[in-house]
């Protein structure tokens, strides 16, 4: 159980230091879609199963929904648009 | 000009005090150092103190204007640099000082730990016979501590109303209605296919079976994981889905703005009128009239229920009404 | 003290990752790098209450088969303060990205110095 436990905190980490890292917006996103995920499953780990089915729900759901729209919004979606970043 | 610059000695003290109240100051004109020199000379002095002054502003207007061009040239790039220093820098001083706290707190997973006192006891021990909830977290948020869950609904119907306020198109006071509707229809369908016949195909089976699932959770809140919050956000993914595959006519035929506000503003004032009370007892809590069942049904447990309903539909529409307004500008 | 840490693995991990979203945060520019930083702040302070809850060798907090000790279940407390946090989370979110989304249509651009400069343009 812990082998699993620290395999997940370290997946945790490389997603968030990938998400700050990468230039495209759109991969930024999808791994913080990711990242909500592993959340998800840690907090099934820690014996608090309301708060895996609203992360779920929310976190990996509703929030990266808003995200991709309002990249559509912005017109970031055509894929060679880099926004400048750093 | 000359004059002359004798003091009369016959004047006696009180002429020359009269002299002085009429303002006639007994002047001593010292003779100025040019009275000597002729015209031309007098002409070539001045052509070269005017050359001597415009040198003079010329060497001001330079510095003035690097003084102006500075933050452009090199203020900018320096504080660029000193920024990124200085941010990298606060970031390791505040992670340093975290661990170093961590490093003096309990063991984890201990059961001596602080935080596992007397309140938590009264929880788990009466709370299933004081809530009739079986899950002990519904019953805390929702009876011991409801009104934390009051104020958090009041939170996301205000950050609905604020994205509301800032993305609604289509509200001006001038003639510029139709054209902002017409450039957001035109944003709307520029990238994807209409009528995408695999969306469509697969919502016509998923949809269903989201909204059973959501209302599932809603309802056996106080059973078994979930609540309001959960239950709520899986009904809005799911109405998320339904508009995307079927496009806006459809949804509008059952939901529109007056749905949003009957259905939120039905919610919050239930909730409202069921527990803020607190606002005049403070912390004692009042009987409900609704009696507690058996444990384990569905109809037990008084109030939770219908407070699980009304979070529930104040949830699904709050990200139904997000997803909206970002994508269209209007419900 | 690295022995502690490494005991308590769960709030080393979550205060690494307080300190990778607040990096973002000051140091991109870009508007949209920003909002997921804070973000991530969230979530690492939401993994820190809960596993402030947890005991080793316990259940979920759901009462079954009648035992209501208090030494079968583990705290529920910490749940339910996460529980409406994650639910504030996604409200601020939502606000901030329609603010993006105000901004770029005003001033065409997500760098935040170029937005501040050229207000600052207009208001002289």
């Amino acid at each position: 159980m812990k082998l699993i436990e620290f395999i997940l905190l370290g997946f945790l980490v490389i997603c968030a230091i990938t998400t700050c890292l990468s230039r495209n917006l759109l991969t930024s996103v999808v791994i913080f879609m990711s990242y909500s995920l592993i959340m998800a499953i840690i907090w099934f780990l820690l014996q608090s199963p309301d708060l895996a089915i609203t992360e779920a729900a929310v976190g990996a759901g509703v929030t990266s929904i808003l995200f991709f729209v309002t990249f559509k919004k912005i017109g970031a979606m055509k894929g060679d648009d880099d926004e400048e970043d750093k | 000009m000359k004059k002359t610059n004798e003091k009369r000695s016959w004047d006696s003290g009180w002429k020359r005090f009269l002299r002085w109240l009429n303002g006639e100051s007994p002047i001593e004109y010292k003779s100025s150092p040019e009275w000597h020199l002729t015209d031309e000379e007098l002409k070539e002095k001045y052509q070269e103190d005017m050359k001597h002054a415009e040198k003079v502003h010329k060497e001001e207007e330079n510095l003035y204007r690097r003084y102006q061009q500075w933050p452009d040239k090199k203020g900018i790039p320096l504080y660029e640099k000193i920024y990124k220093v200085f941010a990298v820098a606060v970031c390791l001083i505040v992670m340093v000082s975290l661990l170093f706290t961590v490093s003096g707190l309990m063991e984890f997973g201990n059961p001596e730990n602080p935080v596992n006192n007397e309140v938590s006891r009264r929880y788990i021990e009466e709370g299933l016979q004081e809530t009739g909830a079986v899950n002990i977290v519904t019953g805390m948020i929702l009876d011991y501590r409801a009104f934390d869950t009051f104020g958090e609904s009041h939170v996301l119907f205000i950050a609905a109303t604020c994205v509301f306020m800032i993305l609604r198109v289509g509200i001006g006071k001038d003639k510029n209605i139709e054209d902002e509707k017409a450039r957001e229809q035109e944003n709307d369908r520029l990238y994807e296919p209409k009528n995408d016949k695999i969306l469509q195909k697969v919502a016509f089976i998923v949809v269903p079976i989201i909204f059973i699932f959501g209302i599932y959770v809603i309802l056996f809140g106080h059973l078994g994981p979930g609540g309001g919050f959960s239950g709520g956000a899986i009904i809005g993914a799911g109405l998320i889905l339904y508009l995307e595959a079927y496009g806006f006519k459809k949804t509008q035929r059952f939901f529109t703005l007056k749905t949003f506000r009957i259905v939120s503003l039905t919610g919050l004032l239930t909730y409202a009128a069921a527990k803020s009370y607190s606002f005049y007892t403070g912390a004692n809590h009042i009987e409900s009239i609704i009696p507690l069942g058996t444990p384990g049904h569905i109809l037990s447990s008084g109030l939770i229920l219908v407070l699980n309903i009304c979070v529930g539909a104040v949830v699904a529409c709050t990200m139904y009404g997000f997803y909206v307004l970002f994508r269209k500008g209007d419900f | 003290m690295a022995a502690h840490l490494l005991q308590n693995y769960y709030e080393t991990v979550a205060v690494i990752l307080f300190s990778i979203g607040f990096t973002t945060l000051l140091l991109h520019r870009n508007m949209i790098k920003k909002i997921i930083g804070l973000n991530i702040m969230d979530t690492a302070v939401y993994l820190f209450l809960a596993s402030k809850g947890y005991i080793e060798g316990r259940m979920a907090p759901i009462v079954t088969g009648g035992i209501q000790d208090m030494e079968a279940y583990i705290n529920p407390i910490p749940a339910g303060l996460v529980l409406t946090g994650i639910v504030v989370s996604v409200s601020v979110t939502a606000v901030m990205l329609a603010l993006t989304i105000r901004l770029y249509r005003r001033y065409g651009s997500l760098d935040i110095d170029e937005i501040t400069m050229k207000a600052r343009k207009e208001e002289n």
